[in-house]
């Protein structure tokens, strides 16, 4: 059974000619079927824990481990990374002029699965793929991101985690900027990966709704760079009602 | 990645608009268009229309110094049945009709060659098949003349393609007739050390259709000046051009369309990537629209890429409008690094980084590599553009 183990993460980041810890000891074990929310305010360092897990060159790891499956993810180069089964859904993905939707996600299915999909069944696949989450099959001859509004970014970063079936997926505030229909296609097709019961899943929000549609098992208080307080579904409640106030003034973190 | 900005009609930012009675973009000229070297002071390398160009490396052919070998580059026209192609004197009456030498290096190889080639397409007559002419240097220094002529209503496709090793001064002139279609790929695929520069004469007939494709990538300088007039209203030119420079390269693009006519059409498209050190890409775009070019609808834009450190680009459009009776008038330019957010997201999703660039720079140039319309040619540039990735990465 596929498993994420983050432990001790310290994680730091060049800014304004100065070095700032932004983790500060990250533990947690995300396994194959779970479904794990990290919740905090903004600033708490939820998605420097999501791009350092993937790798982006701009965040420096000073200390920790992470390990999927007992193997060295931090050792790991980004596209490693992503073949060694670590998915991230970005909340802001990037534009690529002059590559098309659908070269991009064959060439990423191939490098994913070692071998290029067989022209027939992929095409079949993209499409049933695109259909369930809503999206018109002209989307496919567009390039990647250009132009795309903010929920088709969103609705595309989760027809790749269909596509890709990762072992551990990382979604950063996929549910930001989605309006109410659009978040709950996302979060179906987010459902539809995890009914396979093959993938451990991080769900990274600022907000508590998008775990109306996506039930966690783990809640994870994220506040001033590691986790504050962990629980279960029950602890999104407290945070609905009660907001991040208690975190943020120092009151539960240590 | 450095933002890449849209420059639209009206900024002052990175080229110039001038509306004004006398002509920046002739007067920017150290002198006066002329056939004869002797009335072009040798340059110093401080006048506007050399200031980029290294002129120690131009092997003499900008001070009188480089003589013609006489042999070492070698020209051959391979033409479909129905075309005419002829070697003739200096005194041929169809020699300089597109346009007059406007710098001194074209005057010295206007002054200096013995023998022009004039290919031409008789009126009516449509090709299947592309003229393909091959200039293959073996080392030799050589001042070349070369006429391509449509009659009315004529179409064809000409493939220019320079190889090898040369120093080269070249006029080449396109003379279209009236309805002619036109198109001209013309490749620079040189060894590393030739030298090259030529100016292109387009003279565009009433409801022609003019197309330039420019492609360089080779040479130790390539300084090419793509220039177009049109002879009557209705006319259409395109302008679209790609370059890969390396470590140590100077690429220059020099394009000037003059709307001297009524309701006449160009459209500019630059794109190049650049890599290594003193890797050097020069995109000066003119455009005038005279007083009396009533109608014209023109648009440049110049787009690089720069994938490493040390390269160099400058890119200087000018738009100088003497009429305010035009469809349209715009021109872009955009300098952008490689971009290391695209390559962050592609690697994300299992993509190596070789293949990760590689996918942004075909991306990057796929939309000028579909209008070339020569699939010899666009194979062979994609091949080109592989090679050129794949030195990168070793």
């Amino acid at each position: 059974m596929a498993t994420l183990e983050i432990r001790d993460l310290h994680v730091t980041v060049e800014a304004d000619n100065a070095t700032k810890e932004i983790l500060k000891g990250v533990d947690l074990t995300v396994k194959q079927g779970e479904t794990h929310a990290i919740m905090g305010p903004n600033g708490s360092g939820k998605s420097t824990l999501a791009y350092s897990l993937a790798g982006h060159p701009k965040y420096t790891i000073t200390g920790g481990t992470v390990t999927l499956d007992g193997e060295d993810v931090l050792e790991m180069s980004v596209d490693e990374r992503a073949r060694a089964g670590l998915f991230l859904a970005m909340q802001y993905p990037v534009e690529v002029p002059g590559v098309s939707v659908s070269n991009f996600l064959r060439t990423s299915a191939t490098a994913i699965r070692g071998e290029a999909p067989k022209l027939r069944t992929w095409v079949k696949e993209v499409r049933e793929a695109m259909e369930r989450l809503n999206m018109d099959p002209a989307f496919a001859e567009r390039n990647v991101n250009e132009g795309f509004s903010g929920g088709e970014k969103k609705r595309h970063e989760i027809l790749q985690l269909e596509l890709l079936k990762p072992k551990v997926a990382i979604l950063d505030e996929t549910d930001s900027g989605l309006d109410v229909d659009a978040l709950r296609v996302v979060s179906e097709g987010v459902n539809r990966v995890r009914e396979s019961g093959e993938v451990g899943t991080l769900l990274i929000t600022h907000y508590t709704r998008i775990l109306r549609y996506i039930k966690p098992d783990h809640v994870h208080v994220f506040a001033n760079g590691r986790i504050a307080e962990s629980g279960g579904a029950e602890l999104a409640d407290k945070l609905e009602a009660e907001g991040y106030e208690a975190y943020t003034k120092g009151g539960a973190s240590e | 990645m450095a933002e890449a900005q849209n420059i639209p009609v009206g900024s002052t930012t990175t080229g110039s608009i001038a509306v004004a009675a006398e002509s920046t973009v002739a007067t920017r000229m150290s002198a006066p268009p002329s056939f004869d070297v002797a009335d072009f002071p040798v340059p110093h390398g401080r006048e506007e229309e050399w200031r980029f160009t290294p002129l120690e490396r131009l092997r003499g052919l900008h001070d009188g110094t480089a003589t013609a070998t006489g042999e070492g580059v070698k020209v051959a026209v391979e033409a479909p049945e129905g075309v005419t192609v002829e070697t003739v004197g200096r005194d041929d009456a169809r020699l300089g009709r597109a346009g007059t030498p406007v710098d001194r290096v074209a005057a010295q190889a206007y002054s200096a060659f013995e023998q022009a080639s004039v290919v031409t397409v008789p009126k009516e007559t449509v090709l299947a098949e592309p003229i393909r002419i091959a200039v293959h240097g073996e080392g030799g220094t050589a001042y070349a003349h070369q006429v391509i002529e449509l009659g009315a209503f004529a179409e064809a496709v000409v493939v220019i393609d320079h190889t090898g090793d040369a120093v080269l001064a070249a006029n080449v002139e396109y003379v279209l007739g009236d309805g002619a279609k036109l198109t001209v790929v013309s490749v620079q695929d040189w060894d590393d050390k030739a030298v090259h520069a030529a100016q292109h004469d387009a003279l565009v007939g009433r409801d022609a259709s003019f197309k330039s494709v420019i492609i360089t990538f080779g040479g130790d300088v390539v300084r090419l000046h793509p220039r177009v007039t049109y002879a009557g209203p209705g006319g259409e030119a395109e302008l679209f051009g790609l370059y890969f420079t390396d470590a140590g390269q100077h690429q220059e693009h020099r394009l000037l369309v003059d709307h001297n006519v009524p309701h006449c059409k160009s459209n500019v498209v630059y794109k190049g990537a650049l890599q290594g050190d003193d890797a050097h890409a020069v995109w000066i775009g003119d455009v005038l629209i005279e007083a009396k070019a009533e109608g014209t609808d023109t648009y440049e834009m110049n787009r690089n890429l720069v994938l490493t450190d040390g390269a160099r680009v400058d890119s200087v459009p000018n738009l100088e409008i003497e009429t305010g009776e035009i469809v349209g008038a715009g021109h872009a330019s955009a300098t952008g690094r490689f971009d290391d957010e695209q390559l962050f997201y592609l690697m994300a999703r299992g993509i190596p980084e070789k293949d990760a660039r590689r996918l942004v720079v075909r991306g990057f140039f796929a939309e000028l590599v579909q209008q070339i319309g020569v699939p010899d040619i666009e194979e062979r540039l994609i091949a080109k553009i592989e090679e050129e990735l794949e030195a990168a990465v070793a």
